[in-house]
């Protein structure tokens, strides 16, 4: 959680430029040595659920992207007026009414995209990035860095979400964001797509070699025993 | 004020929950027409695609006034129900909430260039959760020109295929009735059970059987009463000069619709 730890002096520092290199790492972090997914294991939920195509995974990081950025902000800015006693329940009131919205907008703007994503935008409400987040770093943080905070995060999801989508999408249905990738005369020679990669377990073995690859490529990350 | 008193907390929820509350309602309010015009465009795409009329939602409406020429609503012993419009009021998931006798089975007619189409809107339970579908029968109402099924959330590879090509694809021309003219509604039962080229029953999915015996329970029901309001109303009878039929042709208009059904 070095996170935490460098940040919690930043906010003393008055007059710190707006991309300083610390507040970059907000950012960047979370994309590689602190990514929620592959690092911290959360939501992991929606990460398999919803990564049988491109489209939806997009769909879904814009959901996680406003919800966590603009709860992080809203807490950040009250932070200083939320008892503690009931702080998880007026954090979980906050990123209630935001999956609402984004419901909402979806159903309204993105009908189609509202009905394959279902549930699982509800449930960004149980996504334990977003909670995580605002507990963690906007309730101790000025909004900006929380803002940065929030739009990484959502980032380092987004970007694990789109890699899983895309390999399954390839390799199950034969097309990479609706647009056929796999050529008609493979499908000629007898190649078929792998029913397989259309499954949930099969997100779970993509999570699984994509944490696989990072921890060997990136020696931060490797325990020592 | 001491923000960890009780006072505050009460103080501070009250005034959380009612900002939240307005704000959600006024974007909900903001959002609302929208959302519903999306869902009236997607049963219109739904209807229309069980006559193989593909739309994109922007198209949809003007399709649907351009094909859909009337709708009626009627019970299940075939009685016509007057003064409601099958497609603004009849909310197939309410109506399975009554009791049989009690729901309201909505039809719509379609005129396509190649002939006259009644289509039938069902919907009942499969394994999981809801399933749906349309069914258009030609205008000799015995034979199904296509159906179209989808469901909530049944088994991907199972009790999903029923929303897919392979299993739609069985049921055009086969026969809900019989050559004696009984009803025989279309039976969705084990591969292997109808002898090859039997008209009124289609094969059920594999690993899916309390899906497909889902789909077989709402064939039989809505084609049924489809059957009923048929011979029930003499939907197929000839306007003749005999003015017994002619006032029930004039029945059977629906309040709103612009065509007789019966020609």
């Amino acid at each position: 959680m070095s996170i935490e730890n460098t940040t919690a002096t930043l906010a003393k520092k008055e007059k710190e430029a707006l991309f300083s290199a610390k507040r970059r790492k907000l950012i960047t972090d979370p994309l590689n040595d602190n990514n929620p997914v592959t690092v911290q294991v959360l939501g992991i939920c929606s990460a398999l659920a919803i990564t049988v195509q491109v489209k939806p995974s997009l769909f879904m990081f814009g959901g996680v992207l406003f919800v966590v950025t603009m709860g992080n902000v809203i807490v950040s800015l009250i932070r200083n007026l939320i008892p503690s006693r009931v702080r998880i329940i007026a954090q979980l009131v906050i990123v209630a009414s935001l999956v609402i919205i984004v419901d909402l907008l979806l159903k309204a703007y993105a009908y189609d995209m509202s009905k394959q994503l279902s549930v699982f935008v509800g449930l960004i409400i149980t996504n334990c990035i977003v909670m995580g987040r605002l507990e963690a770093f906007a309730m101790g943080n000025k909004w900006w860095p929380s803002l940065l905070d929030g739009v990484g995060n959502a980032l380092g999801y987004g970007l694990i979400l789109v890699l899983v989508a895309s390999v399954r999408e390839i390799f199950g249905s034969g097309t990479w964001l609706g647009f056929q990738v796999i050529p008609q005369p493979v499908y000629d020679l007898g190649y078929v797509n792998n029913g397989l990669m259309i499954l949930p377990p099969m997100a779970l073995i993509v999570v699984g070699l994509i944490i696989w690859i990072q921890r060997a490529k990136n020696t931060k990350l490797i325990e020592a025993n | 004020m001491n923000r960890e008193s009780n006072a505050f907390i009460i103080f501070f929820s009250t005034v959380m929950v009612v900002v939240v509350g307005i704000s959600l309602a006024l974007i909900a309010q903001v959002t609302k027409p929208n959302f519903i015009k999306n869902q009236r465009l997607e049963k219109m795409q739904n209807i229309l695609s069980s006559v193989n009329i593909q739309v994109s939602p922007s198209e949809a409406e003007t399709a649907y006034k351009k094909y859909i020429t009337g709708s009626v609503v009627y019970k299940m012993d075939g009685t016509l129900v007057e003064g409601v419009d099958a497609f603004e009021q009849v909310d197939l998931a309410k109506e399975l909430k009554k009791t049989e006798d009690q729901q309201y089975f909505p039809l719509y007619e379609c005129v396509k260039e190649d002939g006259k189409y009644f289509i039938i809107p069902m919907r009942g339970k499969g394994l999981w959760d809801a399933i749906w579908g349309y069914v258009a029968i030609k205008d000799d109402a015995v034979t199904i020109a296509g159906a179209v099924f989808d469901h909530k959330g049944e088994t991907p590879g199972l009790g999903a295929e029923i929303a897919k090509a392979p299993f739609q694809e069985q049921f055009p021309n086969k026969k809900i009735v019989d050559a004696s003219g009984t009803f025989t509604g279309i039976e969705v039962a084990k591969a292997g059970k109808h002898p090859a080229g039997y008209d009124h029953g289609v094969d059920g999915i594999s690993g899916g059987t309390i899906t497909s015996n889902g789909v077989n329970d709402m064939l039989m029901k809505y084609l049924k009463s489809f059957r009923n309001y048929i011979e029930k109303n003499n939907v197929l009878q000839p306007v003749t000069q005999e003015p017994k039929v002619e006032e029930l042709s004039d029945d059977i208009l629906s309040s709103d619709s612009t065509t007789v059904i019966a020609e």
